[in-house]
């Protein structure tokens, strides 16, 4: 890497050395943003949207549901995005980056999982069915596990790094397959409720309260990963001088807070 | 207050109240989790780099700090 440039390039961000105080600061905007749109949303979901015609209250596990699964799939496609950048260009922080989004891509997962599950009980009469849908999701969460798994239990970080890119660039074939599975399959899982070329099959509220959500789980996602890639970060740079200095800092102010592990 | 007759209503969900209550509960103690183990997980990484530079002394900072050095169990 060459001398980080004085101008104001977005690309200087691309060093860990830049990228590093910037996620410092940006991460506790996003929190406060997550938390107020998930406020918004929570109250327009409970309190301003209608009583579903045909599925009464249950419905209103949809403004968790939606988007806990577009932000699954869109997470695992930014992590092979990095992954890519990462191969092509071999620059440091893009593995970096996709290996710290991947434990919040699963918990999406998981979420998305488990409260599909929950919703179906009451609708469909069973928390699970083998449909297209349920099961390529299912397979996502194996592939975000897969990727973790991998990148942890290789010692050398470069080959770790080289082997959860391929796991996330070849995993990445599944995500249009959930996303398109109850179009090309006849699955008991409903189509999409929402699309870009046709008006959505649904209230205007409940449609503003699930986009409030989508957004707030944004937010939520830019800050968690800002926060667990800085001491990412810090471990592979540890034999520079700016982390020697961060290190000092952080040390001195958590000394003074008194918390000594 | 809007859709809802009570708070026993609201809490009711209309007889769904495990499945509703079971999502959001969970969803929202999967996000408490993952924000403890992301801080537990800073403060564990600048302690163990600090005992680290402690144990290396000055060679810890090398004159051009670039590429990957092997694990840091090695080093000590």
């Amino acid at each position: 890497m060459t001398k980080p440039e004085r101008g104001r390039s977005l690309l200087r961000f691309a060093s860990p050395q830049h990228f590093y105080p910037l996620a410092g600061r940006l991460a506790p905007w996003f929190a406060a943003i997550a938390i107020l749109l998930t406020a918004i949303g929570l109250w327009l979901g409970f309190f301003v949207a209608p009583t579903d015609a045909t599925q009464g209250q249950v419905y209103r596990v949809i403004f968790i549901h939606v988007p806990a699964a577009w932000m699954s799939m869109f997470i695992y496609l930014v992590m092979a995005f990095w992954s890519a950048v990462g191969l092509v260009m071999n620059t440091r922080l893009s593995f970096v980056m996709s290996q710290a989004l991947a434990p919040t891509g699963a918990m999406f997962c998981f979420v998305a999982l488990w409260t599909g599950a929950l919703w179906g009980k009451p609708t469909w009469g069973a928390y699970w069915v083998w449909d297209a849908r349920l099961t390529s999701q299912l397979l996502l969460l194996f592939l975000y596990f897969g990727f973790i798994a991998l990148t942890r239990a290789i010692e050398d970080p470069r080959r770790a790094d080289r082997a959860g890119a391929i796991i996330a660039l070849v995993g990445a074939v599944n995500v249009p397959i959930i996303y398109f599975s109850v179009q090309w399959w006849n699955t008991l899982h409903q189509g999409a409720s929402v699309s870009l070329t046709k008006a959505p099959s649904m209230a205007a509220t409940m449609l503003t309260g699930m986009l409030v959500m989508a957004f707030a789980s944004w937010a939520y996602t830019l800050a968690v990963v800002f926060w667990r890639v800085r001491p990412m970060i810090l471990e592979r740079e540890r034999h520079t001088e700016w982390v020697a200095a961060e290190l000092e800092r952080a040390g001195a102010s958590s000394q003074a807070a008194g918390g000594r592990a | 207050m809007g859709q809802w007759e009570s708070w026993s209503a609201f809490w009711d969900m209309g007889g769904a109240a495990f499945y509703v209550w079971g999502s959001y509960g969970l969803t929202f103690a999967l996000i408490a989790l993952e924000l403890v183990l992301v801080f537990q997980r800073r403060k564990d990484t600048v302690q163990r780099l600090l005992r680290w530079r402690r144990a290396v002394g000055k060679d810890s900072v090398k004159r051009n700090g670039e590429g990957y050095t092997p694990a840091m169990e090695s080093e000590q």
